[in-house]
């Protein structure tokens, strides 16, 4: 027999050596301190499922962030038309994106068109033939862009809310056009998490309407320009206390620099929040013009306090009171530091798996490697005998460098991924017997043993590709169309599959030429 | 050891063994499409959107008291069953309409309501899912497409690396183990979740590996010996790989039933699914995909000895 060229043996034991350097963290659970820097020390994740934790897919409404521009706009198309000393019937939004104007008379809207254009150049215009009515759209480009912009302004606020809220590790990934993916390992307190994350958090400050009844209100008749909004905690037989607002937002959240729990003398907890130099002398300015009138702080549409404004406020400091539990008060200081949500997000998927479920997951997940695994080894050493046990050495490499790839990959092994990782170890078998049925059969041809391993592993080779290739295919269309779950499975499936390749048929191959190199075979063991 | 000391000579391609293959196969194939047509199959709330929560008590509940202490919540479709132990339950909540907050705060309305019913009040939330409807039907698309892009993908593999007859054999043997696995799922009702999606997607992959082993056979047969017919080719290459096919269905066996019986409940129903589809793919490989390759055959021209002589054209 020919002699084994060096470097094939060198490339083997490099891989084994290189697998074992980059599975030991894992094994380990973290590596010791005399632990050098440059080698490996990443170890492979544990999906939620094992290692316990929440799971949430928010949709982001950025319908709503795009509405919200428009109403902006609104004030700002009101503002413009003041200061030119333009007159109009009426300024509205209409749809989710426009903004339609009113003119007092037509044929003037040329003169609009021109004032507004030059001063709004993120839209485009449009009026009907012979109408009064002027429409402002906001332009498509710019459309995606204050979604595109929801979208990161969300991810960065949750963000900031989860680092707050104290959670280690957490995942917080975009996915699609309008969605964040968040997951948080290890997790005791759910409710409260989800509470923290999925909250708007839009702060406003309203102006209560004095003169408007509220009774009338109440039975339909609102007058314009007010809405009417309910306070946060049920008060006696009659329900949430319903005010009459100005729909008008004075001032509004994003001018905080900071907000703190805080407890009243009779220990009750509430909100002290600092405004920014603009907030506070606009905040200021506000208390100064309505003196004796009520101010809501309105959170997320809900009414929290109506104190009636005694004088001017200097200083730029307010507080929210609402009798909150300590832990509501504290959970509301972290959002309102953290900053609102550009729009609403919704939840569309929660999947929570508590610590203990997932350590029984993992139990039976290694118990049934284990026992389906020995099982296999022990088939094939009594059914193929020698060869046998070189097929259980590939079988254990490639675990070995399954886990090895997947750390090095920072990979997460969910409970479906452990599935494939057993699966697979039934499968790379194939390969194995594919070779020493082929050998078997050139050995009952009467070949010699040499021949018959020559023979066996080139006949059997194009098979093993053909049959790995298509199931690779399943695996990365798996992977492609998959989400959580059946992604983890793809990944372990595809690495696995192409380590296959390497350990059943070239390291065996090697591995035997080096066993049967320079001695006289006559028979083998297979 | 070995299988077969001697090279098995079973017919697999006699007129009666195709029959008998046929009217198998045929009859699961029907029985499984007209379940799926009338039944359908018991989504999970992974596809159809709703909510699930598994509880473990500490001493086995009443399931009655349960429902019963459910049933203040006005939730509409609710069940209850018994998951692995006698101590923990498995609710399912069909899809609720209100917003994602109060579908957030449901779980716990669920325990604490339930709570009474346990001795000593402890109940331990072991597991949430919350699946919003837009969602479920995004994961049916999109399995949908997988199974047909992983259709497509080996549909053209086949026909480049093989031929087309291979390429008709191999789906045509896929739809059928792919089929009855989902039948076998309708006609149980057993919950069909995105994990059994999964494993139905892992059949296709095995069931072409072993489908794609014997066509690599009648490849092989068919060059060396020109002279034979087309159906002792592939009979001959059945026989061939006869033993491997049962030992590698054994090994993936073994693997498939020690997660059955340790796997836990979480990967039961897929361990299931592939134990039935790694059957299926076993069968179908010689009964369907190299049946069908003959009868293509039959039907096509049975010539290959000599290509045709090239045309001549006549210069004018």
């Amino acid at each position: 027999m020919r002699q084994v060229p060096l470097w094939k043996p060198a490339l083997i034991l490099f891989t084994v050596l290189l697998s074992l350097l980059y599975v030991f963290p894992s094994v380990n659970h973290g590596v010791p301190a005399w632990w050098p820097s440059w080698l490996p020390h990443q170890v492979i994740a544990q999906g939620l499922d094992l290692q316990g934790g929440l799971h949430l897919l928010l949709n982001v409404e950025s319908d709503k962030a795009v509405e919200q521009t428009a109403e902006n706009l609104v004030d700002e198309v009101r503002g413009i038309l003041r200061k030119e000393q333009l007159r109009y019937q009426s300024v509205e939004r209409e749809g989710i994106d426009t903004v339609s104007i009113v003119l007092t008379e037509s044929g003037d809207s040329p003169k609009y068109r021109q004032v507004l254009e030059k001063e709004l150049p993120t839209t485009q215009f449009g009026e009907d033939a012979g109408s009064k009515k002027l429409r402002l759209t906001i332009k498509p480009l710019e459309q995606k862009e204050i979604r595109r912009f929801a979208l990161e302004q969300s991810i960065q606020t949750i963000r900031s809310r989860i680092d707050q809220f104290g959670v280690t590790e957490p995942t917080i990934q975009k996915q699609g056009e309008d969605r964040i993916l968040v997951q948080l390992p290890g997790l005791n307190d759910p409710t409260r998490a989800k509470a923290l994350i999925g909250r708007t958090a839009r702060l406003e400050f309203k102006m209560v309407d004095e003169k408007g009844d509220l009774n009338a209100a109440l039975a339909g008749r609102v007058p314009p320009g007010d809405v009417i909004l309910y306070g946060n905690k049920e008060s006696g037989q009659k329900g949430r206390q319903a005010y009459l607002l100005k729909k008008r937002t004075v001032l509004s959240g994003d001018l905080l620099t900071d907000a703190r729990v805080n407890f009243s003398q009779y220990s009750e907890a509430y909100v002290s929040i600092t405004f920014n130099r603009q907030g506070e002398r606009k905040f200021a300015q506000l208390t100064g013009e309505h003196v004796n009138e009520r101010m809501a702080i309105v959170l997320d549409n809900v009414v929290y306090s109506a104190p009636v404004i005694r004088e001017k406020i200097e200083g730029g400091r307010a507080q929210i009171s609402g009798s909150f539990s300590t832990e509501e008060a504290h959970d509301l200081a972290i959002i309102l530091r953290a900053g609102a949500l550009p729009a609403p997000v919704k939840i569309v998927e929660e999947r929570t798996v508590g610590p203990t479920l997932g350590q029984d997951s993992i139990d039976q997940g290694l118990a049934s490697i284990l026992i389906g695994g020995a099982l296999v080894l022990f088939f094939m050493g009594v059914y193929y005998k020698g060869f046998g046990w070189l097929a259980n050495m590939a079988v254990l490499l490639n675990v070995l460098m399954l886990m090895a790839a997947l750390a090095m990959m920072q990979a997460t092994l969910t409970m479906p991924g452990i599935a494939g990782a057993v699966l697979l170890m039934g499968m790379s078998v194939d390969a194995n017997v594919l070779i020493f049925e082929r050998i078997r059969e050139e050995l009952r041809l009467g070949k010699t043993p040499l021949a018959a391993i020559e023979h066996g592993y080139a006949r059997a080779f194009a098979t093993i590709l053909d049959s790995h290739i298509t199931t690779l295919i399943t695996g990365l269309v798996l992977y492609q169309f998959g989400t959580g779950p059946v992604r983890g499975f793809a990944v372990t499936l595809s690495i696995g599959l192409i380590i296959s390749m390497y350990t059943a048929v070239f390291v065996t191959r090697v591995v035997l030429d080096m066993i049967l190199q320079g001695r006289h075979v006559r028979t083998l063991s297979v | 050891m070995e299988l077969m000391h001697t090279k098995p000579r079973f017919d697999f391609v006699s007129l009666r063994t195709q029959i008998l293959a046929f009217t198998f196969s045929g009859l699961l194939t029907l029985l499984s499409i007209g379940s799926l047509l009338v039944q359908g199959l018991n989504l999970g709330i992974d596809f159809s959107g709703g909510i699930l929560v598994q509880v473990r008590f500490e001493k086995p509940p009443h399931v009655d008291q349960v429902r019963a202490a459910l049933s203040h919540l006005h939730l509409g479709d609710v069940s209850i069953q018994q998951f692995g132990s006698a101590e923990e339950i498995l609710i399912r909540i069909g899809q609720q309409s209100g917003n994602a907050e109060a579908q957030g705060a449901l779980a716990n309305k669920v325990v604490e309501a339930i709570k009474p019913t346990a001795d000593g009040g402890k109940v331990e939330l072991r597991r949430v899912e919350f699946v919003g409807p837009q969602v479920g039907s995004e994961l049916v698309q999109s399995g949908l497409w997988a199974v047909f892009y992983s259709f497509l993908a080996i549909l053209l593999y086949i026909a480049w690396r093989f031929e087309w007859r291979f390429a008709v054999g191999a789906i045509l043997s896929l739809l059928h183990d792919v089929v009855i696995t989902m039948g076998l799922f309708s006609v149980t009702q057993k919950e069909f979740t995105l994990v059994v999606l999964a494993a139905v997607l892992t059949i296709i992959g095995y069931s072409i590996n072993d489908t794609i082993v014997v066509f690599d056979r009648v490849r092989e047969e068919r060059i060396r010996s020109k002279k034979l017919s087309i159906g002792m080719v592939i009979n001959r290459a059945i026989n061939d790989t006869l033993s491997r096919t049962i030992i590698v269905s054994l090994t993936v066996i073994l693997v498939l039933v020690a997660l059955l019986i340790f796997g836990g409940l979480v990967i039961h129903d897929f361990a299931l699914a592939l134990f039935v589809g790694v059957l299926l793919g076993t069968f179908s490989s010689i009964f369907v995909a190299c049946q069908t390759v003959l009868l293509l055959d039959k039907k096509g021209p049975v010539t290959h000895e000599q290509p045709a002589p090239p045309p001549v054209t006549e210069t004018p």
